[in-house]
């Protein structure tokens, strides 16, 4: 079978991927060379997309409370508990919560259910928490909700500002087009905003780490600034713009001074004229944004004030300039399209415009249409909490994991009249509060449309068979509607019967009033849709994208102007304070995704940063009494999660980092979503994820330890844990509070070696509380686990290769008690490089004894680097360190 | 003696002119077979020579050293290490044993005279007689180094009880299994003895010493006067006391004579039961074994080897030798050897169980013997009461071996034989300064493919921390006891590559604590490549 065309699942890049399915039922992954994302690059999470296919640990059959059922039972069940509830409590005591995750068929077909026919707008959507700040500023500039460029222009700018984006980690290969466009034309500048010295900042000219939660005062200041030094496009703004004179009073009011506004944002008053400075003089700039700047409580606000900039100097569609809102999810755009959030309509319609309403119910010919806005996330759950929202159906989402304050989450989940989770995993955080669990097509199964940053639309196509009983969302939430009654407007025999309707909805009565129009996309059959290239919205009757927008100058709010919007900064919801000193930031890292249910799965990605950690700087672990690499307690007014301490220069003072993946499937405390606070941005409803107030205290334990085991082991016993998928084996990290007296008898008994005739060999350092245990199973090694005091284990790499070995050797044995090779130079370290499966020492290795001076060379030498480049600002600063450590060395 | 006077037969050396050594400096001159150093300290005629070579460095160097006053001892520090030497005596102050001989220098007629002691004899002209009781393996390594020191002290004269020259008893266990020859473990051929002028009295052991007519008497009647004696009667098995003990075809395993006697059982009956589960006994029951026995080996006691194995490694070896073919009886006494002549078997007290036996070998220990020393009133405790010169309570008697016992030790191993030889044969010749301080001992069962090693406090106790390492699958178990960072004991079985590191670590009182995680794995291990 040929290659099937289709488009990642991860982030909001949206690269095309080209999967060839093989016999044993995985399949090959590369990039396409056509789409126009990515141009046949794939980043390390993309090029692992085939270790993370596969039955186990799938969702495979409906079940109801836990019991395994047929379909038509389950469905019943969804649609007369959805029925009665409804009928007893009316509409707004359902909700769905959906998901970025979903196609843009699924994604119409929940919205339509709930607006045009349950008659509630409670309907939202995990994108709620990524970039819902970045589309209420766009309606509030543009009228609609639209991004004005593509991906292209990043490539033509003489200046890409990035404003609380690590691109280079969670958008890498939008990231590689920029660094390949800067190789290109060094002359042009890079400059990043970001309170963390990231893996991003490596490209850039110039890093602004900027106080978390002053960019609304930065960008006032911006703009202030090239009001006072001419740099202002009058004519664009007399002729497009309205609001101009108010929203400059308001930031010069509140950044007027250059020096007060260095000061507010904590940056050396130079550092931020270079940037002003660089900003003014470059006509052609692009400000990117991320979730540094939409989850927050003003994260509308940072939005506008960042438009702002860009309306007064009229830099907007046009080649190579504009703001432009980078977001997280596959298809958080074609949710926004289609209206997935509580606030909107479908096709970019607005609930509060009785036309609006008018056109999509009379499309629709549905029997309601819901004219109040529903319940945003965090409300939701505060609603479903509070029983004014008694059934709940959650889809590709965990919200148990991802919300803020998402202890409170599990006690609404648990009080709950009716949980209905789709899902493509059994065993996820939130699946264990669901009384129905439907299993939903995961992607390579099912087929549909997503929508990425620039606006494209590019097809996922299915490239395996449907396993066990899943079906597509569509199909799905078509079914439950038939049963709740509603069947003449769920009749799709295919999802390109739903994408056909959307697309025809999109042009309904629309007469140039709406941006969003796909009208040229309408008519498909299953053959048309099949066949359909990547294409950028929107696009009219003759068929060709939009590559850039308001080219023509013209907006859609009613005047057709844009809106200067005043942005008065305000600080975050919570303040640190004594108890709470310091900021608690969230993210990504760079080869996990969202709460792991597929990454995972995945050993090459899992060998990146193994364990949940906290990031902070040295000062502040020295005055918070905690030490680097030791296990340290993150807590916050919501909640608390243990965590490995890493100490780097590189996190700003008065903040700490923790990624936002790991969950209870994956670790047994570390869900950091517990600890954010529910604050929520009064515009959008986006929580404030950024800024937490937070304090960091040691976690004692008298034992610190890892077992590696073939097969999957109950740990549950053990303090702290985290369970890593590896190859051929799975790494549990472990933390024990209680001290151990019998070492021989836990390590049997946590690695089910009870039987005495078990081939069990040992070391043991009683006093010292050091212990090692081997399990053989004839010539291979079936688990091991290694015990100390203090966080000095031995290197899990080596250990880890040998689970690849069918025989051991007498000194492999030797080496296993040791902890580490016999022969030394077996350990490659820590892996660097994912494509490759390149380790720290022979990287550092090479660079010491081949005298290698750039990344580029490593990369010829040792292949690191040379497939997806995420590692490569990696391979970079171990250069320098090696560097430094010779210079060192020869002084 | 008197060094100040002159003894007509020494021999006086001249070096050079007083005024060829620069004050508070020395020379090296080349006299008595060896580099002297000659030492003026301050610019008059104060001069003094000790031996030029320097043991903590191994090198000819004292010449060059400093020199200088330690606790008002006239003292040269080596230029290695900086050790200080006493002019006078040549004794290395901070190690004794690395000590050098010193020598009379005085000026004469404005030159430089050493004076050489030609040998070592008393003013009455005559050399002192040495009689040494005993010819096992201590007593002839005392005589071997003596001889190397002081080649022409003694007339020596050496009783044994054995037929033979003086023979390694600790490889009796390969003659007996086979794997060995007698010819092969001779130490010192009647030749020998002939060509160093020792006068050998074979099978024919002292009976009696009368020290107040300072002479022995030996079994045949034979009687000699001595000067000095060294006793080295070694010990004899014990025999425990149970009905039939004294039939034949019982035997211990403590000379050639019984591995002979072993070896003719062996080839007439079948079955051999091995009382003692112990070193030798485990020795001597694989030996009968690979003679072609089925043998039984008895121990009173749950484990083998328990004073010098844990547990554990007890278990382990005794696995390990039922696989060979051994059978064991543990937790068994023994009630009666059966037989009207000639031993047929063993009964034991529990349940009466009996078994068949053509063959039972006592090996369940030794006791020093003491008969000769108590009867002519030395003073002895479980053995011949010695000091750290190996000394007795009677100055002229020193004693060494398995007799003696020292600061309440007895050894019945090899290696604190060898010390205590070092230092007794210092003190006979006359220039002793060392002093035997008590012996760590290690362990080795010389059953072939079967490595152990043990030495020192293995069983460990309070305040002592263990490193323990098991490989049952691989027959491989190591354990150090370690106390204050240092290792006090070892047990290993299966791989013993490194015992000879962990005995000598114990042995230096080395800090172990930089290399405590890797020290189970050995030193190729711990020490930097």
């Amino acid at each position: 079978m040929n290659a099937v065309k289709t488009t990642c699942p991860y982030c909001g890049v949206g690269c095309g991927v080209l999967a060839a399915p093989r016999k044993d039922g995985g399949a090959d992954i590369s990039g396409d060379p056509q789409h126009p994302s990515n141009f046949g690059k794939l980043c390390v999470k993309g090029s692992a997309l085939g270790e993370t296919l596969g039955d186990h640990g799938r969702l495979l059959y409906p079940q109801m409370h836990g019991e395994r059922v047929g379909w038509d039972a389950a469905l019943d069940h969804v649609a007369q508990g959805f029925r009665k509830i409804i009928d007893e409590h009316g509409p707004d005591a359902v909700a769905l919560y959906v998901s970025g995750q979903l196609l843009t068929e699924d994604y119409y077909v929940a919205n339509k259910l709930m607006k045009g026919y349950v008659g509630t707008a409670n309907i939202d959507t995990n994108s709620r928490l990524c970039m819902s700040s970045a589309v209420a500023g766009h309606k509030r500039a543009f009228g609609e909700d639209l991004v004005p460029i593509s991906y292209e222009d990043l490539e033509l700018a003489d200046l890409v500002v990035l404003v609380g984006s690590n691109t280079a980690w969670c958008h890498p290969i939008l990231f590689q087009r920029i660094v390949k466009a800067k190789e290109q034309r060094p002359e042009m500048k890079i400059v990043v905003l970001d309170p963390r010295r990231t893996a991003t900042c490596e490209l850039a000219d110039l890093h602004l780490p900027l106080r978390a939660g002053t960019d609304v005062t930065l960008f006032n200041g911006l703009l202030t600034y090239l009001h006072q030094h001419g740099v202002v496009d009058t004519k664009f703004v007399d002729g497009h713009t309205t609001d101009v004179e108010r929203t400059l009073a308001i930031a010069d009011n509140t950044a007027g001074d250059l020096r007060s506004v260095a000061r507010a944002c904590r940056i050396e008053p130079s550092v931020l004229g270079e940037f002003y400075r660089m900003f003014a003089r470059t006509e052609k700039a692009i400000t990117a944004f991320s979730m540094g700047v939409n989850q927050s409580g003003a994260g509308t606000d940072k939005v506008n004030s960042i438009i702002n900039c860009h309306l007064l100097t009229g830099r907007i569609g046009k080649p190579g300039m504009g703001p432009f809102s980078i977001t997280g999810q596959p298809n958080a755009m074609g949710g926004r399209e289609v209206g997935g959030l509580a606030n909107m309509l479908a096709a970019h319609m607005e609930l509060a415009n009785p036309t609006h309403r008018e056109i999509v119910q009379e499309f629709w010919k549905s029997p309601a249409i819901v004219a109040k806005q529903g319940l945003k996330a965090v409300d939701l759950f505060n609603a479903i909490d509070e029983g004014k929202v008694k059934a709940v159906w959650i889809m590709a989402t965990n919200p148990v994991v991802s919300l803020p304050d998402a202890d409170k989450v599990k006690s609404a989940l648990s009080k709950c009249e009716l949980v209905v989770v789709s899902d493509i995993i059994e065993k996820t955080d939130t699946a264990a509060y669901a009384h129905v669990l439907l299993p939903a097509a995961g992607w390579g199964e099912k087929d549909g449309t997503v929508t990425n940053s620039d606006r494209r639309i590019s097809r996922q196509r299915a490239f395996l068979p449907l396993p066990g009983e899943a079906k597509p969302d569509w199909w799905i939430i078509g079914e439950v509607a038939k049963r709740m009654g509603y069947a003449e407007g769920f009749n799709f025999s295919g999802a390109h019967e739903v994408f056909d309707e959307h697309a025809r909805l999109s042009a309904y009565r629309n007469e140039g009033s709406r941006c969003f129009d796909i009208n040229g996309l309408s008519g498909l059959d299953r053959q048309g849709f099949d066949a359909m290239d990547p294409i950028q919205w929107p696009v009219l009757a003759d068929a060709k994208g939009t590559p850039r927008l308001f080219e023509n100058g013209r907006y859609f709010h009613a005047d057709g102007k844009a809106r200067f919007i005043p942005t008065p900064p305000r600080g975050p919801a919570h303040a640190t304070d004594a108890e709470f000193p310091l900021v608690l930031n969230t993210g990504r890292i760079r080869d996990q995704w969202h709460t792991m249910t597929r990454t995972g799965r995945s050993p090459k990605l899992a060998s990146h940063i193994p364990e949940p950690f906290v990031d902070m700087h040295p000062h502040d672990a020295l005055m918070s009494g905690v030490r680097d690499g030791e296990l340290v307690r993150v807590a916050t007014r919501w909640g608390a999660l243990v965590a490995r301490l890493k100490t780097t220069p590189e996190q700003g003072r008065g903040a700490v980092f923790v990624p936002i993946h790991w969950n209870n499937q994956f670790a047994s405390d570390a869900r950091v979503g517990a600890l954010v606070n529910p604050a929520v941005d009064p515009v959008s409803g986006e929580p404030e994820f950024k800024h937490t107030p937070v304090r960091v205290e040691a976690f004692g334990v008298a034992w610190h330890g890892f077992i590696l085991s073939r097969d999957a082991l109950d740990v549950d016993g053990v303090t702290w844990w985290t369970r890593i998928q590896g190859q051929q084996f799975i790494r549990y990290e472990l933390g024990g509070r209680g001290v151990v007296q019998n070492w021989n008898e836990l390590g049997r008994t946590l690695l089910n070696a009870e039987s005495p005739d078990a081939d069990w060999l040992e070391y043991s350092d009683k006093t010292a509380g050091i212990y090692r245990g081997v399990l053989m199973d004839g010539e291979r090694i079936k688990a091991c686990i290694y015990v100390s005091p203090r966080p000095d284990l031995p290197s899990r790499a080596w250990l880890s290769g040998l689970f690849g070995k069918k025989k051991l050797e007498d000194i492999d044995r030797v080496g296993l008690l040791i902890g580490e090779p016999v022969n030394k130079q077996a350990d490659t370290g820590p892996t660097v490089c994912s494509c490759f499966g390149v380790g720290r020492n022979t990287i550092t290795d090479a660079i010491r004894k081949r005298g290698l001076k750039t990344a580029g060379e490593v990369t010829a030498c040792l292949k690191a680097g040379g497939n997806c480049g995420s590692c490569v600002p990696e391979i970079k600063s171990l250069i320098a360190q090696c560097a430094a450590i010779a210079e060192e060395t020869a002084a | 003696m008197n060094q100040n006077l002159p003894n007509p037969l020494d021999q006086v050396v001249d070096i050079c002119a007083l005024e060829d050594i620069l004050p508070d400096t020395g020379v090296c001159a080349w006299l008595d077979e060896r580099q002297v150093a000659v030492f003026r300290v301050g610019d008059g005629e104060d001069l003094y020579a000790i031996g030029n070579y320097d043991a903590n460095s191994g090198a000819n160097v004292l010449a060059r050293g400093l020199v200088g006053d330690l606790g008002g001892r006239v003292v040269v520090a080596s230029p290695i290490y900086k050790q200080h030497y006493d002019l006078k005596t040549g004794e290395c102050i901070e190690d004794p044993i690395a000590s050098v001989r010193a020598y009379k220098a005085h000026v004469v007629d404005g030159r430089v005279r050493v004076t050489v002691p030609t040998s070592k004899i008393n003013s009455s002209g005559r050399k002192e007689h040495l009689v040494v009781i005993g010819n096992g393996m201590a007593a002839m390594r005392v005589v071997e180094e003596l001889l190397r020191i002081a080649p022409e002290l003694y007339d020596i004269t050496v009783f044994g009880a054995e037929p033979h020259g003086n023979y390694n008893r600790i490889l009796l266990s390969p003659v007996l299994s086979g794997e060995k020859q007698i010819e092969e473990i001779m130490l010192n051929t009647r030749e020998w003895y002939g060509r160093h002028g020792i006068a050998l009295h074979t099978s024919d052991p002292v009976v009696q010493i009368n020290r107040r007519e300072r002479t022995v008497r030996a079994k045949s009647g034979y009687e000699t006067k001595y000067d000095r004696i060294l006793l080295a009667t070694g010990s004899n098995p014990f025999i425990i006391p149970v009905l039939g003990n004294d039939l034949k075809g019982v035997v211990s395993f403590r000379d050639l004579h019984d591995v002979d006697e072993m070896i003719d059982a062996s080839k007439e009956g079948k079955y051999a039961v091995v009382i003692g589960g112990g070193l030798l006994g485990l020795e001597a029951a694989n030996g009968l074994m690979r003679q072609g026995m089925k043998v039984t080996v008895v121990h009173l006691m749950d484990s083998l080897m328990e004073r010098q194995l844990d547990k554990h490694a007890g278990a382990m070896l005794k696995a390990s030798l039922e696989a060979r073919g051994l059978t064991f009886m543990m937790e068994a006494q023994t009630e009666e050897i059966l037989g009207y002549d000639h031993v047929i078997g063993v009964r034991f007290k529990d349940n009466d169980t009996v078994i068949p036996a053509d063959l039972v070998v006592m090996a369940v220990g030794i006791k020093p013997n003491i008969e000769l020393a108590q009867s002519c009133g030395l003073r002895c405790g479980r053995g011949v009461i010695v000091d750290d010169t190996l000394q007795t309570y009677d100055p002229r008697i020193y004693a060494v071996g398995e007799c003696v016992e020292h600061r309440k030790a007895t050894y019945g191993l090899v290696a604190p034989l060898w010390e205590q030889a070092n230092v007794c044969a210092t003190h006979l010749a006359q220039m002793g300064f060392a002093h035997y301080k008590g012996s760590i001992t290690s362990t080795k069962l010389k059953v072939t493919g079967i490595d152990l090693f043990s030495a020192g406090d293995f069983m460990g106790g309070e305040g002592t921390e263990d490193l323990v390492m098991r490989d049952p699958k691989r027959g491989v178990y190591k354990r150090l006891v370690i106390k204050d960072n240092r290792i006090k004991g070892a047990v290993l079985f299966g791989d013993v590559a490194d015992g000879p590191w962990y005995f000598e670590l114990m042995q230096k009182n080395t800090d172990i604590t930089s290399i405590r995680q890797k020290l189970l794995f050995g030193q190729a291990f711990c020490e930097p490549a």
